[in-house]
C-alpha cells in the first residue's frame, strides 16, 4: 500500500489555538462592595510575557521561516480576543509576529467567541455579538477577516452550527469523538445535516493528543518518524486529517528543552516533503473537497476531559452556580450598555474561570490543576464569586445612576435600543457573507 | 507476624484522638494477619476526682456481656471477669491501687484477655491519651529534677496479712493459669537480677497514686515501662510497636528485655503540643524514643518533617503512614435548633496546638458580614479562659456557645447543627476530627499546617495565622450553598480512600523489613 504513491494526497489542516484568559486577582469577601478591579493585571502581564517569550515568538519564527522557504506549508490559527488584547497591551512584539504570519497568505485565522467564552450556552444574542466582535478584532489586529469558525473549547451541537452559519461562516470545527462519529472516520470533511453549505472539520483527537499530551509520555519522546508512521496508518480512503492543538504546547506546556520546537519544525518539513499529504487552510479544504457526508450532533460536545461534554466547566454545583449568576446579569448589562462594564462582564464569562472550579478526580483533574492559578477548585470558586458579587455592586450603582438621569425613562429607552440593535447588526453581517 | 503493641484505650470512646487511631490501626492490622498483643493503660473506677474527663474503659471492656457497671466498683486486676461475673459484685479493696514500682515483683499487676488474634493486656495506670499533660499538667518551668523533688508519694503501710489475702484472692480469680505461672517465673527471676532489684525488698511498702495526675506523670511512664518489661518477658513476639511519648519508655524497656525491633509511631510531638517551648523532660523522652527506635512511623509528612528537623533524626528512618477513618454513616440527630442556618463549629481541645484564638478572630470578621452567624466551641482545655475573655473583649459573646467537652451523641448533635467545621490548628500531625465532620456531611476548612490537608483535596485549606483568609472561606461557605454542596459530596467520596487498611499495609511492610 504505502509503497505506491498516492494519486490523491490526503489534505491536512493543522490548527493551533492560542489563548490566555484575564485571570482574577485574589479578591476577599470583605472587598465585595469596594468596586475594585478584579483582574490580576500583574499576573496576566507576567504570564503573557513568559508565554510569548517561550512559545509565541520562537514558534512563530519557526513557522515564518518555513513558510518563506516552502509555500506548501499552510497553518491555521485561532487566537482568542482576550489574548489579542493582552498581547497588544503587554507584548506588542508578540502581536507583530502573528501579523507577520498573517501577511504570508499561508496562514488562516479562525473566528471564535471574542472572550473565549461560554457565550454559546447563553440564550439571546450574546453569542453572535461576541463572534462578530472577534471577527472585527482579528481584522483590526491581523488584517484578515475569518470565514471559518471554531467555538470555545470546541463546544458544538447542531443548533450552534446553524447559528454560526447564519452569521456567514461556511465551516466549523468540532472534536472527532467516537460518540458522534459512531464508527465513521474523523478524517473527512463533513457537512451540517440541514445547512449543507456548513462544512465540518473533525479534529483527529488521537493524533493531536499524541503531540499535545503524549509528547513525553513515560519518559519516551515522540519522534517525527514515529508520528509519520502513525499518519501512514490512516486508511486510503480518508481525505482530510485535522490536527488541533493548544499553541502553548510548543514551548510552554512542553518547554523548549524537551525539543518540542524542533519537533514542530521537523514535522512540518517532513509533511511538506511527503507527497502523500497536502497541507491546506480550512477555506482551501472547503473549496477543494467535494464529497462531504452529513454529520448530526444533537447533544452538546466539546474537546475537554474524557467526557467530551460540558462537564469540564459546568460539572458541579459551584460551576453551575457561578455560571448562572454571571449569565443572569446579561439583561442588566445590555440595558446599561456601558462598554467598560460589558467588557468586564464578558471577561468573567471566559471559560477558564469555570474550568478552574472543576472537581474531577481522575487524570483530567490534573490537567485542570495544571492550568489553574488556584490551589484548589474551592478557592477558584470563592474568588470568582467574590469578584462577581463586587461586580454586581458596580452594576447596581450604575443602574441607580441611570435611573436618576434627567431624561425620564432613560433605562427603558436604552433597553429598546439594544433590543433592536443587535439582531440588525447580526443580520447585516450575515448578508455581507452571501454568495 | 506477632506484635507487642503499647497502645491506648481500646475500643475508643472519644471522637478523634489517639484511642481512635490505635483502634483503627489494630483492627486493620488484624485483618492483614498480624497478631497483636495489645497493652493498654486502664483505670478502674475509684480514682480521685480529676480535672479532665476520663473514659473508664475497664468495666466496658471487661464486662461487655454483663452490661456497664458503676465506675465505683473495683476490679481486681487478675480477675477473668467474663468467666466469673459473680466475683465482681463482691469486689475487695483494689489490689492494683497499691501498685507501684515493685508491685510486679510479687504478682502480675495486669489483666490479660484473649480474643481471636488479639490479646489485650490492661495495666492499671493513670496514663491517658486524652489529657494533654504537657499543657495541662506540667508547669512550663518544671524540669525533670525539680519535679522529682516536689513529688511526695504517699507511702502506705499494709500489713502482711492484708497482702497475703490479696495474693490469695488473685490466685483464686485468675483463670489463665499458664500465663500466671509465666509471670510468676518471670517475677522470681526479676526479683534477683532485674534492673528494678534496687527497690526496697520490704513488700509492705507501696505507694499510692497521689491522686493528681500532674507531677507523677513521668514516674507513671517509668512504672509503665517497668511493667512493660515484664510483659515483654512473658510473651513471644516479633516486633514492638508503641504510640506516642508516654509509651516510649515502655517500648524501650520491652526492647531492652526482648531484643526485638522497636517501631515508634508518632501521632503528635512536643512541638505540636507546646510550640516553640517544649518541655524538656518530654522532649528528652521523645528524642530517646526516636533514637532508640528501629523505625519511626509518622502520621503525615508534616510530622515527619518535625521529627527530622527538631529531633535530628535521619529522614530514611522516618516513614509516613497516614491515618485512616472508620467508615460510618452519621445521621442528623437534631432537626431544629435555635441558631439558624449559619453555624460555624470548632471541635477540639482548647489548647495552643488547636489554634482556638484564630477561630475567634476569624469569627469576629465573619460577624461583620453575617451578623446572624453562630459559633460553637466544643471542647475544653487550658486556653478556655483566654478564649472566653477574647470573645467577651470583642463583644461577640452572644454569638459564641461553649459546650465544654463533648462525647457520644452530643458530638453528633453539634454536627447536625453545623454548617461548616473549622480546624485552624497551628500544628496538627493528622487530624481525624475533620474526617468525622465530613462523614457527618459537613464542609470542612483546615489549616495547611495539618497532616489531613496532605490527604484531602476536597476541603478548603488556609494558613492558620491568616484569619483573613479563614474568614473569607467561612463567609463563602455560608454565602454559597453550591460551595458547601460540592465540598460535601466530593469530600465524602474522597474519604473512602482514607482507610486504615492502607496504613496497616504500610506498617506491615515496615514490620517485615525489620524482621527479615
Amino acid at each position: 500500500m504505502s509503497s505506491q504513491p498516492n494519486p490523491t494526497p490526503k489534505h491536512m489542516v493543522l490548527y493551533f489555538q492560542a489563548h490566555q484568559p484575564w485571570r482574577l486577582r485574589p479578591f476577599h469577601f470583605f472587598e465585595i462592595g469596594s468596586q475594585g478591579d478584579g483582574f490580576d493585571n500583574a499576573q496576566n502581564e507576567a504570564i503573557v510575557r513568559r508565554v510569548t517569550r517561550q512559545c509565541y515568538l520562537p514558534a512563530n519564527k519557526i513557522l515564518l521561516d518555513l513558510i518563506k522557504k516552502n509555500p506548501r506549508i499552510k497553518i491555521t490559527f485561532s487566537i482568542s480576543g482576550t489574548l489579542l488584547d493582552q498581547l497588544k497591551q503587554y507584548c506588542p512584539e508578540g502581536l507583530a509576529s502573528f501579523k507577520a504570519l498573517a501577511q504570508t497568505g499561508s496562514v488562516e485565522f479562525l473566528a471564535e467567541t471574542d472572550y473565549h467564552s461560554m457565550a454559546s450556552l447563553l440564550p439571546g444574542t450574546e453569542f453572535e455579538e461576541q463572534v462578530l466582535d472577534h471577527v472585527a478584532r482579528v481584522q483590526e489586529h491581523l488584517g484578515i477577516r475569518p470565514t471559518v469558525f471554531r467555538n470555545t473549547e470546541l463546544i458544538y451541537n447542531n443548533d450552534m452550527a446553524k447559528k454560526v452559519h447564519a452569521l456567514g461562516f461556511n465551516g466549523m470545527f468540532l472534536d472527532g469523538i467516537d460518540a458522534v462519529l459512531q464508527g465513521k472516520s474523523p478524517n473527512h470533511l463533513y457537512e451540517h445535516p440541514e445547512e449543507k453549505a456548513m462544512k465540518l472539520f473533525l479534529r483527529n483527537y488521537f493524533l493531536s493528543d499524541d503531540i499535545a499530551f503524549r509528547y513525553q509520555e513515560f519518559g519516551k519522546k515522540l519522534t517525527v518518524g514515529k508520528f509519520m508512521s502513525r499518519l501512514k496508518s490512516i486508511p486510503q480512503g480518508d481525505s482530510l486529517i485535522t490536527l488541533g492543538l493548544d499553541y502553548e504546547t510548543f514551548g510552554e506546556h512542553h518547554k523548549a528543552e524537551s525539543g518540542i520546537l524542533h519537533f514542530l519544525k521537523d514535522l512540518l518539513i517532513c509533511i511538506a516533503k511527503d507527497k502523500n499529504y497536502e497541507l491546506v487552510t480550512p477555506s482551501e479544504a472547503i473549496r477543494q473537497l467535494q464529497d462531504t457526508p452529513s454529520l448530526s450532533v444533537p447533544d452538546t460536545i466539546s474537546w475537554a476531559d474524557a467526557e467530551r461534554d460540558l462537564s469540564a466547566w459546568l460539572g458541579n454545583d459551584m460551576q453551575q452556580d457561578a455560571f448562572e449568576t454571571m449569565a443572569h446579569l446579561e439583561g442588566r448589562i445590555k440595558v446599561i450598555n456601558d462598554p467598560s462594564l460589558t467588557d468586564r462582564w464578558r471577561r468573567l464569562m471566559t471559560s477558564d474561570h469555570f474550568y478552574y472550579m472543576s472537581t474531577k478526580r481522575n487524570s483530567d483533574g490534573n490537567v485542570h490543576a495544571y492550568f489553574s492559578p488556584y490551589a484548589s477548585p474551592y478557592e477558584a470558586f470563592m474568588n470568582y464569586m467574590n469578584v462577581l458579587q463586587d461586580f454586581l455592586h458596580t452594576v447596581r450603582e450604575k443602574e441607580k445612576e441611570l435611573a436618576t438621569r434627567p431624561e425620564q425613562g432613560a433605562l427603558k429607552a436604552e433597553a429598546e435600543r439594544r433590543e433592536m440593535h443587535t439582531p440588525i447588526w447580526a443580520m447585516k453581517l450575515e448578508n455581507s457573507y452571501e454568495k | 507476624m506477632k506484635v507487642l503493641m503499647f497502645g491506648w484505650e481500646f475500643p475508643p470512646h472519644i471522637s478523634g484522638g489517639l484511642g481512635t487511631a490505635c483502634y483503627g490501626l489494630t483492627q486493620s492490622l488484624r485483618q492483614h494477619d498480624v497478631e497483636i498483643v495489645l497493652v493498654v493503660p486502664k483505670l478502674h473506677g475509684d480514682e480521685p476526682d480529676m480535672k479532665f474527663d476520663l473514659i473508664d474503659a475497664s468495666h466496658i471492656t471487661l464486662r461487655k456481656r454483663n452490661g456497664p457497671v458503676a465506675p465505683s466498683v473495683v476490679v481486681e486486676p487478675m480477675a477473668a471477669v467474663e468467666e466469673k461475673p459473680a466475683e465482681m459484685e463482691t469486689a475487695k479493696p483494689p489490689a492494683f491501687v497499691v501498685s507501684g514500682p515493685e508491685a510486679h515483683l510479687r504478682q502480675p499487676v495486669y489483666t490479660t484477655r484473649e480474643t481471636e488474634h488479639l490479646t489485650t493486656i490492661e495495666i492499671p495506670s493513670y496514663l491517658s491519651p486524652y489529657v494533654d499533660p504537657a499543657m495541662n499538667v506540667l508547669p512550663k518551668s518544671m524540669t525533670l529534677s525539680a519535679k522529682r523533688g516536689k513529688r511526695e508519694p504517699t507511702i502506705l503501710e499494709i500489713d502482711k496479712k492484708e497482702e497475703r489475702r490479696m495474693e490469695m484472692n488473685d490466685e483464686d480469680t485468675y483463670k489463665d493459669n499458664d500465663k500466671a505461672n509465666d509471670h510468676d517465673n518471670a517475677d522470681d527471676h526479676h526479683a534477683d537480677t532485674g534492673p528494678l532489684a534496687q527497690f526496697p525488698e520490704e513488700g509492705a511498702y507501696y505507694y499510692a497514686f497521689s491522686g493528681k495526675y500532674g507531677p507523677d506523670l513521668l514516674e507513671e511512664t517509668k512504672y509503665y515501662a517497668a511493667v512493660a518489661a515484664e510483659v515483654a518477658r512473658a510473651h513471644t513476639f516479633d516486633v514492638i510497636h508503641v504510640h506516642d511519648w508516654m509509651t516510649f519508655p515502655a517500648g524501650l524497656a520491652a526492647k531492652a528485655t526482648s531484643g526485638k525491633p522497636l517501631v515508634v509511631h508518632v501521632h503528635s510531638t512536643e512541638f505540636d503540643r507546646s510550640g516553640e517551648t517544649p518541655h524538656a523532660p518530654v522532649y528528652e523522652i521523645e528524642k530517646a524514643g526516636f533514637e532508640g527506635a528501629d523505625s519511626i512511623v509518622a502520621v503525615s509528612g508534616w510530622t515527619k518533617r518535625i521529627v527530622e528537623s527538631r529531633y535530628h533524626i535521619p529522614p530514611s528512618k522516618v516513614k509516613v503512614a497516614y491515618n485512616g477513618v472508620m467508615p460510618r454513616e452519621i445521621t442528623p440527630l437534631v432537626h431544629g435548633h435555635p441558631f439558624g442556618p449559619h453555624v460555624v463549629t470548632f471541635l477540639g481541645r482548647l489548647t495552643y496546638q488547636k489554634g482556638p484564638l484564630y477561630f475567634v478572630k476569624a469569627a469576629y470578621q465573619v460577624l461583620e458580614k453575617f451578623p446572624d452567624a453562630h459559633f460553637i466551641v466544643a471542647g475544653s482545655g487550658d486556653m478556655l479562659p483566654q478564649v472566653i475573655e477574647e470573645v467577651a473583649h470583642l463583644r461577640i459573646s452572644t454569638r459564641f456557645h461553649f459546650t465544654g467537652f463533648l462525647k457520644g451523641d452530643n458530638v453528633e448533635k453539634v454536627w447536625s447543627m453545623t454548617k461548616v467545621y473549622v480546624m485552624p490548628s497551628v500544628s496538627e500531625p493528622f487530624g481525624i476530627t475533620p474526617l468525622e465532620a465530613i462523614q457527618a456531611g459537613i464542609p470542612v476548612i483546615v489549616s495547611n499546617q495539618s497532616g489531613v490537608s496532605e490527604v484531602m483535596s476536597h476541603v478548603i485549606k488556609v494558613d492558620f495565622w491568616n484569619t483573613h483568609a479563614l474568614a473569607n472561606a467561612i463567609c463563602n461557605v455560608l454565602a454559597h450553598e453550591s460551595l458547601s454542596t460540592t465540598l460535601r459530596e466530593n469530600s465524602k467520596y474522597e474519604i473512602q480512600n482514607i482507610t486504615w487498611s492502607k496504613a496497616a499495609k504500610k506498617i506491615k511492610t515496615i514490620y517485615h523489613e525489620l524482621t527479615t
